[in-house]
């Protein structure tokens, strides 16, 4: 059923992610293991196609932007991982006419039914995030499943029960958790941080969050550099005149 | 939007199919049995053959066309499964009006089914429009004028088709039908000229840094593939934008042609109105293809503020 689940509840378990553009390095891991987690999981196959020709195409559930913002000396270059935000009120289930897109009740996930999606693509028309990815080889739509094969996992060890792009990040600039409980330390970190919404005047609710690049450091917090070299005591002294003498000579 | 050429037959055959069931519906009604069987049957099997033949293309661009039925599934959400299940619905009224019409049956039953298929012809295309009416992300889709638009449309190619028919049989000279088809055409000119100068006069409604959340002017220095992904391929269509003046003025010509052609075949009669009406039906054809294909060709997704896009 392609109707949204009520998820006003109290309590309601939100799972989510939260990327920090402070630290993200854009160093792909989180989209190379998404990748390959997935080509194998829940999303199987995610084809590519010609992936040695000249205009290679294939599915990814992560795609990582570079951009750059600000003006004169505020301005700073930026690595912007993008997927699936597993939005609260996402137009991408209510458009399907199948019922293969779906919002989970229990967490919040949004998932798509791969043996019963008809491959219109109309739900990457409705989102904004361009967060969903049509298999031309597979014939349906595939989109971040949020590791749902993962986070539930118990044959995994509980360090790796959660999603494979957080798993990999180097950085640490990937969270997972509930941002449904304001208590979760992702909650946390984002009340702390600030961590803002895309798009939220189209009213889709994402859950992931983005935490904002710091504030850039100001010259009182700086610790001057030490001299790369130094001659002498600065006392005028004869051995200090002398090696004067010597290093003009020399140079 | 990349204009699929499934989904442009789809929409401009369907539609015109449905624009002459609805008048066929409505003739039925107020004047009772088709005039002959022949002319009937024609008209009838000409409409669902287009109805029929734009549903079969729109299964051409799914992944799995084979699982199509189980988009009847999700009319309380979704627009496209509103679609098909009003136009799966409207066959129904249709067979019974087609066979009562051309078969002669009771006037009763003509009137009631062919007000009943009109209806639901009109009621079908809605659905299409609304479709793409419906979604926030793109904001040329979102204009008032999309739905009168497709409606407007799929009258006026119905109405050309009805003429052309008429014609010929040798009833080019229906006062109201040859009404119907000018004003129809007029109106159908009217309405794209209307929504086109309401898009260009749109602004943008969100920017680069509403999109990544990080305010102000955003450059991309670094995209993250190294050829076109689906996500762009699809939604960030951009081929031939740059000829769009002058196709809307080549759509917009066509139209006017293609009325004064059934003016004139409508009013001088003769030897001459089958060759004009067929002109009128060729032009008018080709004019809801340019327009249907500007419709995608000219829509702009927000998704492409990521791929770098300023203003959307």
């Amino acid at each position: 059923m392609t109707s949204l689940p009520d998820t006003t509840k109290p309590g309601q378990k939100k799972l989510g992610l939260v990327i920090d553009l402070d630290t993200c390095v854009g160093c792909q891991a989180c989209a190379t293991s998404c990748k390959e987690w997935n080509t194998q999981g829940y999303s199987a196959p995610l084809t590519d196609l010609e992936p040695y020709g000249p205009d290679p195409v294939g599915a990814w559930l992560n795609r990582i932007h570079g951009y750059e913002t600000g003006e004169g000396n505020d301005t700073r270059a930026l690595h912007f991982p993008r997927s699936c935000l597993h939005c609260e009120t996402p137009a991408c289930v209510t458009v399907c006419p199948t019922g293969a897109s779906y919002k989970r009740a229990e967490d919040g996930i949004v998932l798509v039914n791969p043996d019963t999606c008809i491959g219109c693509k109309l739900c990457s028309w409705a989102c904004p995030y361009g967060a969903r990815e049509y298999d031309a080889d597979d014939g349906v739509m595939k989109k971040c499943t949020l590791c749902v094969d993962r986070i539930y996992n118990e044959n995994l060890e509980p360090a790796d029960r959660q999603p494979a792009c957080v798993r990999a990040c180097p950085t640490g600039a990937r969270h997972f958790g509930d941002l449904g409980d304001p208590n979760s330390d992702v909650s946390q970190l984002v009340a702390e941080r600030g961590g803002f919404d895309l798009l939220p005047q189209m009213g889709y609710k994402p859950v992931n969050k983005y935490l904002p690049p710091r504030p850039r450091r100001t010259h009182e917090h700086a610790v001057p550099a030490a001299p790369l070299e130094t001659v002498g005591k600065g006392d005028g002294s004869v051995t200090e005149r002398f090696f004067s003498w010597l290093d003009k000579a020399l140079s | 939007m990349h204009p699929a050429y499934s989904v442009i037959l789809f929409t401009t055959a369907s539609g015109a199919g449905y624009g002459l069931l609805a008048l066929l519906g409505l003739t039925g009604a107020s004047h009772g049995a088709a005039s002959s069987v022949a002319f009937g049957a024609t008209a009838m099997l000409l409409a669902l053959g287009l109805i029929t033949v734009g549903l079969l293309s729109s299964t051409f661009h799914l992944g799995h066309p084979e699982r199509a039925w189980r988009a009847f599934s999700q009319w309380r959400s979704s627009w496209l499964s509103r679609e098909g299940v009003a136009a799966v619905l409207t066959y129904i009224p249709a067979c019974i009006f087609g066979l009562a019409w051309v078969f002669g049956g009771s006037d009763t039953l003509i009137t009631i089914t062919g007000y009943i298929t009109a209806f639901m012809a009109m009621v079908t295309v809605f659905t299409t429009s609304m479709i793409y009416a419906s979604l926030p992300t793109i904001r040329q889709w979102r204009h008032f004028m999309v739905v009168p638009v497709y409606l407007v449309f799929a009258l006026a190619t119905g109405a050309v088709l009805l003429f052309a028919l008429a014609t010929l049989f040798g009833r080019s000279g229906i006062p109201a039908l040859g009404v119907i088809t000018i004003v129809g055409l007029g109106l159908a000119g009217l309405a794209k000229l209307v929504y086109w100068a309401g898009i260009d006069r749109m602004k943008p409604k969100y920017t680069m840094g509403d999109a990544t959340g990080l305010g102000g002017k955003v450059r991309q220095w670094e995209v993250p593939h190294t050829s076109e992904n689906f996500v762009q391929r699809e939604m960030g269509f951009k081929v031939a934008r740059k000829h769009a003046a002058k196709l809307r003025m080549i759509c917009i010509a066509l139209l006017a042609v293609s009325l004064v052609a059934v003016w004139a075949a409508f009013s001088l009669g003769g030897a001459a109105a089958p060759l004009l009406a067929v002109v009128a039906t060729v032009l008018t054809a080709i004019a809801v293809v340019m327009e249907r294909w500007l419709f995608f060709a000219q829509a702009k997704h927000v998704v492409t503020l990521f791929y770098g896009e300023q203003a959307v």
